[in-house]
Formats: structure tokens, C-alpha cells, sequence
């Protein structure tokens, strides 16, 4: 186990926003938690990277700080540092050499083919670049526990696949726990080894789905009779949910 | 071509202006105590062009002193509010009275404070209050316009408190600060020109000097030239403010 949530609820001011819900998620294993707006999706991303704290029940987290990384759904980037001092921030805020820290940085764009527009800024590159940068920051400090929050939404359909294709190429280099929250049922299904189906708001767990094939996805996997099977599977829980 | 024409569009415009303004004077036979025509100002203007010289850069020089001067006093005081937001509450209502109150009803407090001898002392230090506020309320409020997110991202890794301000927020804050001097500018010649006005004659001898001892002696020509000095002086600073805002944010984005 690299994290777990027991038994949570989170209250907000305006009502109950998530639970009560429960979420393991093992070494290793890609999660994906799909839900409609508002179900409490980003809320549990959040306490799994003790951003926040729940109203009720318990967090676990064997992944301490340093060990967890985040992308959110915009790429959040400063963008007054380049590509590098980007990638570099969480290995500089932790203390590490500049020359170091940028070394790493490099070694992270590189792999996620961004070789070349280190010294770039933010202004300078295309939606799916700077995706790729806020990926590389959250690689250079190899962690254990990666979250990404809703990380493609504002990609066009192209870009997402590749940008899926390539995180799950980069999670075979060093094998971190991913949990991602998404809204497209296909990308969840694509990336995930587990789908977790939450109904709406406050969110509770409609469902789970277990994804059977290899990681990362060989050509033609979206294609595969299973493939669009489990799509249908986890399209019909996700509906039971939202009646729910 | 329609670039010429833009550029082109106000210069007509002026022209016109000026030859209609010179026609009604000639015609009406507007005496010059009254209405000097753009003639006799343009006369003026080369007559007394040392003089007036002299006399704006005494303006000018005492505005970017105040300049200067408000620039850090404002950055340090934001800085040092949004470590403690408890601070913050305490100097808000200061400032607030500072901005709120007329330059020219505190100038004689202030006249007094530097003394007679020490005429600069007051205008600078006037000019100084007007070009403080848009600095210090655009450094807070750039300071706290953070996105959010990259602010999680700063607690994700437990960035320090000082990591925060000098690696997140000062950044951040880069474009309203360069805004806010960006009014200061103009505001700090306004005071320094209300200060000049409210010392008087004698050891003052800015523009404001100029307009007052011209219009004493009716001499309408030498007022308008003086003002010309003026308007030219505070768009020259206004542009000259304003591109270096722009190669700022260049910087600031990288590009």
C-alpha cells in the first residue's frame, strides 16, 4: 500500500462534498477515478497529496512529502522560468544544487521529448508542451505517489493520446503509483489498470473495474473487442452512479 | 498607409486647432494678457528655452527623486505586510487616509516640517505621497495574486515561507508593480508641481514657479510656454515609463 483513504468524508461550507469513501491504492498500480462534475474526484487527489485534510476518517500515506507529485489541469507553470528552472522548482525548494537540480531537469524534459526547449518559456510553447514540462517537474524527483488531476482536459484529442502514450511510457521507466481523475471514460480505461466509478456529489464508490492487458497499451489497443467492452462496462456504471 | 494615416490623424487635428486658435485671437483681437495666440507662445517658448529648461529639470528631477524614493518605501512596506497578514490590517487604514487626502491640503504641514530654507525637502517628500500609493497597492495586490495551484505546488514540496515570497510571490507580482510605477510616474510630477505651487516664489524655481511668476505679471505667452514644458515633460516620462513596462513583461514572459 502507497496510500489509502478510510473511510472519508470532506464537508465543505456549502454541504457534504465527498464520501463516504474508500480508496487503496497499491505500489506501482495506475487508478483511475472517474465521476461526474462535482463528485468529490479532485477532492480525493487533493487528501491523497495531504493538500487537504478530511472532515472524517483517515488518510494514509507511505509516499511522504517529496515522494508525491502533481499535475494539475492546467500546466501550472511560473511563467517567468524557463523550462528548466521549471522542472527544477521542486528539487530547488527541497535544497538540492542549482547545477544539479537543472541537470535533472534536463534529464526529465529530455524524457518526455522536450530535448532542445530547456531555456524555453511558457509563452513560448503549445498547449501540449507545456503539459510536458509540468509532467517533467513532477518526474525530477522520481515519486513514488503521481497525481494528476484532470492532467489533458485542455488538450485536443490528438495531443491526449500521445501525452497518455507517454505517461504510461514514462511509468514503466520508474514505476510510481498513479491515481488520475478524469472524465473520459475511453482515457480511463486506456491508461488505467483500475477504474474507480464514484457517483455524484458527495461522491461515494459506484463501482470498480479492473482493466486486463499489458502496460504500457501495444498499438491497436484501443481497437481490441475487450477494450470497448470494458468502456461499455465502466460507461454503464458511471450512469447507475449518476442516478444513484 | 493606414498606419501614416493614424499617425498622422492627431497631428492634423493639433494643426487645426492651433490655426483656428491663432485666427480667433487675430481676428477677434483678443488681447495677449488675455489669450496669447500659439505665435507669440511658440516665440516665448524659444525665447525663454534656457530658463524653462532649467526650471523642468528642476520639476523632473525632483519627481524621480520622489520616485525612487516611494518605489522602495512601497516595495519594502508590501513586502513586509504579506509576511504578516496582522500588519497588513494595522497599515491598511493609513494608507487608505494617505491616498484619500488631497496633496495640496497637507503641502503647507509639510512646507513647515522641511522649513523655508528647504523647499526641495517638501516637494520631494509630497511628490513622494502621491507616487506611493498606486506602487504599494499594486506590489500587494501582486503579491497576493498568486495562481493558485502553483501555490499547492509550493506546499506539495514544503517550500519555506521565504521560498514563497522571493521564488513564488515577488515573481508574481512583477507586472502589477511595473503598472503601479507606471501611475506613480505621472502622479509624482503632479505633486511635485502642487508642492511647487504651495512654496511659492524664491528659492523654488521649477515649472510651477514659472507658471505662478508669469501669471502675475499677465504675461499669458510665458504661461502657456510653461505649460507646453509641462504636458511635454509628462508624456515624455508617461512613454518613457510605459516602454519600460513593456520590455519588462518581455522579460518577465520571455518574450
Amino acid at each position: 500500500m502507497i496510500a489509502a483513504l478510510r473511510d472519508i468524508g470532506v464537508d465543505y461550507s456549502r454541504g457534504p462534498a465527498l464520501g463516504p469513501f474508500n480508496l487503496e491504492i497499491a505500489a506501482g498500480e495506475i487508478v483511475a477515478l472517474v465521476g461526474p462534475s462535482g463528485c468529490g474526484k479532485s477532492t480525493a487527489l487533493r487528501l491523497l497529496a495531504g493538500l487537504e485534510a478530511p472532515t472524517r476518517g483517515e488518510v494514509a500515506r507511505a509516499a511522504g512529502r517529496g515522494e508525491t507529485a502533481v499535475v494539475f489541469q492546467a500546466p501550472t507553470l511560473a511563467p517567468w522560468l524557463s523550462a528548466r528552472a521549471n522542472a527544477a522548482l521542486p528539487l530547488e525548494l527541497a535544497g538540492t544544487a542549482r547545477t544539479v537540480a537543472a541537470e535533472r531537469a534536463d534529464a526529465a524534459l529530455a524524457r518526455v521529448g522536450l530535448a532542445g526547449a530547456e531555456a524555453a518559456r511558457p509563452a513560448h510553447l503549445s498547449g501540449g508542451m507545456a503539459m510536458r514540462v509540468s509532467l517533467a517537474r513532477a518526474l525530477t524527483t522520481e515519486p513514488k505517489l503521481l497525481l494528476l488531476d484532470e492532467p489533458f482536459a485542455a488538450l485536443d484529442e490528438i495531443t491526449r493520446r500521445a501525452l497518455a502514450d507517454d505517461v504510461l511510457r514514462l511509468w514503466a521507466d520508474i514505476r510510481p503509483a498513479i491515481v488520475f481523475v478524469t472524465h473520459n471514460v475511453e482515457e480511463a480505461v486506456y491508461m488505467a489498470s483500475r477504474v474507480v466509478v464514484m457517483t455524484r456529489g458527495p461522491g461515494r464508490a459506484a463501482g470498480e473495474i479492473a482493466v486486463a492487458g499489458p502496460l504500457p497499451r501495444p498499438p491497436g489497443f484501443r481497437t481490441t473487442e475487450a477494450f470497448r467492452a470494458t468502456v461499455e462496462t465502466v460507461s454503464q456504471a458511471l450512469a447507475q452512479g449518476m442516478a444513484a | 498607409m493606414r498606419r501614416l494615416a493614424e499617425w498622422l490623424a492627431p497631428v492634423v487635428l493639433i494643426a487645426a486647432l492651433l490655426g483656428a486658435w491663432e485666427f480667433a485671437c487675430r481676428a477677434l483681437h483678443v488681447p495677449s494678457y488675455f489669450l496669447a495666440p500659439p505665435s507669440a507662445i511658440g516665440a516665448s517658448l524659444v525665447a525663454d528655452a534656457p530658463g524653462l529648461l532649467k526650471a523642468a529639470w528642476y520639476t523632473v528631477s525632483n519627481a524621480l527623486m520622489a520616485l525612487l524614493i516611494a518605489s522602495l518605501l512601497a516595495q519594502a512596506l508590501a513586502l513586509t505586510v504579506t509576511l504578516s497578514p496582522i500588519l497588513q490590517r494595522a497599515v491598511q487604514p493609513l494608507t487608505v487616509v494617505l491616498q484619500v487626502t488631497p496633496v495640496i491640503a497637507i503641502a503647507p504641514l509639510v512646507n513647515i516640517w522641511a522649513g523655508t530654507d528647504h523647499p526641495g525637502r517638501a516637494i520631494v517628500a509630497l511628490a513622494t505621497i502621491v507616487a506611493f500609493f498606486p506602487i504599494y497597492s499594486g506590489a500587494v495586490t501582486g503579491l497576493r495574486a498568486v495562481d493558485p495551484d502553483l501555490m499547492r505546488l509550493f506546499d506539495l514540496y514544503g517550500a519555506s515561507r521565504l521560498q514563497r515570497l522571493w521564488r513564488l510571490r515577488a515573481p508574481s507580482a512583477v507586472p502589477f508593480v511595473l503598472e503601479g510605477h507606471k501611475v506613480a510616474a505621472g502622479l509624482a510630477i503632479v505633486g511635485a508641481v502642487v508642492a511647487e505651487f504651495v512654496a511659492g516664489s524664491g528659492k523654488v524655481q521649477g515649472l510651477a514657479w514659472r507658471i505662478l511668476d508669469a501669471g502675475y505679471r499677465l504675461q499669458t505667452a510665458r504661461m502657456f510656454a510653461a505649460l507646453f514644458v509641462l504636458g511635454l515633460m509628462g508624456a515624455v516620462l508617461y512613454a518613457l515609463l510605459q516602454w519600460t513596462e513593456r520590455a519588462g513583461l518581455r522579460w518577465w514572459r520571455g518574450r
